[in-house]
């Protein structure tokens, strides 16, 4: 089958070849090890504690919740005593509020865990509610609630369910591992969530660079007409969502819509497999495979975690760093669009999809030159923006010119910080800018919809 | 504890630097360079290395004076000075090349912000300074030492001559009326009169290509230009003479389409902005020199399109992914 694509994009060197051939190994946390549980582990409404501090909390048992439809419900990954709430370091820089558990590493296991349902007989609703009840939010990195995600306007008919298995960040092999050791639960996921969607075709997008996936999933799909095992050009950002649509099916999601309104669903492969372990084993999501590499980590590999563990947990249970090339820069998922932690003494959450250990050669970056408008950022930017002149409205503070060339359209891929030869912090400094203008935007939407109920109170 | 770096993403980067590209821009140069030298002897390797180092300590001084950090290393004051070598004469005097690279450095470029702030090409402008300044100087040609075969044209001049006119001249003049082979291989080898750098049609296509193939430039404007230039000429003619393969071999044009108009800093940044800039210059290039009073008008319909760069990057905004109005089919 021919490898599809979209325009544009980088080819960064992959550096997978360190712990793709590590098959997962699972890692517990250790007796008497804290576990931190954030509160706001996906998008959507932070959830509130159930549990208080002293109480004996099992695996599998649900500490927090909220009732909001756009939200999702966290659980206890380990057995033991609740010893504090308090605010907890998650990648990204924030202080989140956390349950604090210690684990007696006895593992108790929580009444009514382990309780297979028959998807087949069940109702979307029942199979909906069988997600939202198993936590279970996009693994890949931005934590959208699955059940919600599924769950699109009815008038809104879905086409396609693709599985994003692209794995485009370099290092990460987490998917790749997924498919080659769990390819089934990825099918029987897919399965579950084409029940839902009975006229949608399932397609799994794998890049090229990995042939050995692509070999084990069209094997687990064989005989099943509605899935297809897609090849993709092995490009970054070949798994943002609307380029791998676009990719597949020739759609552009329009600016500012959701994957939805183009008939598509997308979720991770992990993503998968925690609906079939949600559906098939009766088990919410507590743990997360997690690859964890780069020159300075010893033994770098693909690793079954409890989602809750701290990174220093992680990097103790798999032997350390080496001595002689200690790390220099932390980086949380993929070393395109992670964020740097300062660190290790920060929680795991359901999106942790790596831990990148760089060390000082490898974290090098040199200072900023002038842009000598090369146009090469232009030339890669797969959302056909022009980087530059957004750097330059973002150092000005110019952030009227700055929406109107699109700046709110970066997908943060930082494809342009990386081709540009005058390494200049180009993704860096439209995100900031980002971040205020949408501020600015979501603060004027705000008073503008205070402004029309204000008018429509006066007037009734 | 150990600290840990922290910075914005993306965390790893190309290899490419400024100073990578200039460095290819050399490499892509030096054949026509080797080419001048041989095709006008050592005088021509003199003026080059003046003007560069000349260029390069210009920059030095300029931001030593302004209390700049000295970016010499990235090597772009190098490429500037030794295009502006290869636009010009071999016989020039030797204080020529100071003056050139002084005003392309300073006012050119650095007074306009320095590196990728110049809007428009510096060893163009220093060209057109010089030659307004200095017209018989820029204008007086040395006979090419080594004709590789002997024409007409050549070997007539070359009995007597130190100083020939360029084929473009002799176009215009209406002297040449048919295109003989070895007026084609002659073109093609470089054994005219002309600037020290353009003459040699195949070295320049040989650098242009390694340029293209490492990236450093698209295809686009060169291969747009010459086009136009070849169609326009094909099309209008001089009295009834059309000679479009002859007319794309001599002259500016191969110096100029791949090295000149290439420039970053003064030339758009989208694609289409480039082919716009690309048909511009071929067809000012042509009207030029069929109908103005200069015979050669690669220089100045390149100036003229840098002045227009800004305008062509506004209109020519690539469409974005998503754009609003594009709905799904
Ligand atoms: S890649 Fe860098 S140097 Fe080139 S145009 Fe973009 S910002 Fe400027
Ligand atoms: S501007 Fe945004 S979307 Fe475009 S390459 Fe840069 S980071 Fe990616």
């Amino acid at each position: 089958m021919q490898a599809l694509t979209f325009k544009r994009g980088v080819h960064p060197p992959d550096g997978k070849a360190l712990s793709a051939e590590q098959p997962i190994k699972v890692i517990l946390p250790k007796e008497n090890s804290e576990l931190f549980f954030p509160m706001s582990q996906h998008i959507g409404a932070p959830c509130e504690p159930l549990v208080a501090v002293g109480d004996y909390v099992k695996v599998g048992q649900k500490i927090a919740e909220s009732p909001a439809f756009m939200s999702s419900p966290i659980f206890s990954s380990i057995s033991g005593e609740v010893v504090d709430i308090r605010p907890m370091l998650v990648p990204g820089g924030n202080m989140v509020k956390s349950i604090v558990i210690k684990n007696d590493a006895k593992m108790v296991e929580a009444e009514g865990l382990n309780q297979a349902h028959d998807y087949t007989t069940m109702s979307n609703e029942e199979i909906l509610a069988c997600i939202k009840d198993a936590g279970v939010v996009g693994l890949g990195g931005a934590g959208f609630p699955t059940h919600v995600k599924l769950n699109p306007p009815k008038d809104q008919p879905i086409d396609y369910i693709l599985i994003n298995a692209a794995e485009c960040e370099p290092y990460l092999t987490c998917d790749y591992r997924i498919m080659l050791e769990e390819s089934e639960r990825v099918v029987r996921g897919l399965q579950v969530m084409l029940k839902l969607h009975p006229n949608a075709k399932g397609v799994i997008g794998i890049e090229m660079n990995k042939p050995k996936a692509i070999e084990a999933m069209t094997k687990a799909c064989e005989g099943i007409s509605n899935i297809t095992v897609q090849p993709l050009v092995t490009k970054f950002p070949q798994g943002s969502e609307k380029h791998l649509i676009y990719s597949i099916t020739k759609r552009e999601v329009k600016s500012g819509a959701l994957p939805a309104s183009a008939g598509c669903i997308v979720d991770n492969v992990d993503t998968v497999v925690a609906i079939e372990r949600a559906l098939f084993k009766g088990r919410p999501l507590m743990r997360r495979i997690v690859t964890v590499t780069g020159g300075a980590v010893k033994n770098p590999g693909n690793y079954k975690i409890r989602i809750g563990m701290t990174f220093r947990d992680i990097i103790e249970a798999i032997g350390g760093f080496k001595e002689e090339n200690p790390p220099a820069k932390l980086i949380a998922g993929g070393p395109m669009m992670g964020p740097t932690l300062y660190t290790l003494d920060v929680a795991t959450v359901k999106t942790s999809s790596g831990l990148l250990c760089f060390t000082a050669e490898e974290a090098f970056i040199p200072e900023e030159r002038n842009c000598i408008r090369c146009a090469k950022c232009v030339d890669h930017c797969p959302m056909g923006l022009m980087p530059f002149m957004l750097n330059q409205f973002a150092i000005r503070g110019d952030g009227e010119n700055f929406v109107k060339h699109h700046g709110l359209d970066c997908i943060e891929c930082g494809s342009c910080s990386y081709e540009c030869p005058a390494k200049r912090q180009l993704a860096q400094s439209i995100r900031a800018t980002k971040k205020i203008e949408a501020g600015k935007k979501a603060a004027a939407a705000a008073k503008a919809r205070a402004e029309a109920e204000a008018a429509k109170a006066k007037n009734s | 504890m150990n600290k840990f770096i922290v910075s914005g993403t993306p965390h790893v980067r190309s290899k490419d630097s400024i100073q990578g590209i200039m460095r290819d821009v050399l490499i892509a140069l030096t054949p026509a360079a080797l080419m001048g030298i041989y095709v006008f002897g050592l005088n021509a390797l003199v003026i080059m290395v003046i003007s560069i180092a000349s260029a390069i300590f210009f920059e030095f001084l300029y931001q030593k004076l302004m209390k700049k950090p000295v970016t010499i290393t990235d090597l772009s004051a190098a490429v500037t000075g030794l295009l502006l070598a290869m636009n010009m004469p071999s016989g020039a005097p030797y204080w020529m090349p100071i003056v050139g690279s002084a005003f392309a450095i300073i006012i050119a470029k650095q007074l306009f912000g320095g590196l990728g702030q110049n809007f428009i090409n510096p060893a163009l402008a220093a060209r057109a300074f010089l030659l307004a300044s200095y017209p018989t100087a820029m204008t007086t040609w040395p006979a090419a030492s080594h004709a590789v075969v002997d024409t007409a044209s050549s070997a007539s001049q070359a009995v007597d001559a130190v100083t020939v006119a360029t084929p473009l001249a002799l176009l215009k003049a209406g002297s040449i009326t048919t295109v003989t082979s070895s007026d084609m291989i002659n073109a093609f080898v470089g054994t005219v009169g002309g600037c020290i750098g353009e003459t040699s049609a195949i070295a320049l296509i040989i650098g242009g290509i390694y340029l293209i193939v490492r990236h450093v430039i698209s295809w686009r404007i060169p291969v747009i230009y010459i086009a136009t230039v070849f169609v326009l000429t094909a099309a209008i003619g001089r009295n009834g003479v059309r000679v479009p393969h002859y007319e794309i071999l001599v002259g500016g044009l191969m110096l100029g389409a791949f090295f000149m108009a290439t420039d970053y800093a003064s030339s758009p940044v989208t694609p289409k902005g480039q082919i716009i800039m690309a048909l511009g210059c071929g067809l000012l290039t042509t009207l030029i020199r069929i109908f103005g009073g200069y015979p050669e008008g690669v220089s100045y319909s390149i100036l003229i399109m840098n002045l227009c760069v800004p305008l062509i990057d506004r209109f020519t905004e690539p469409k974005i992914f998503g754009a609003p109005e594009v709905k799904k089919a």
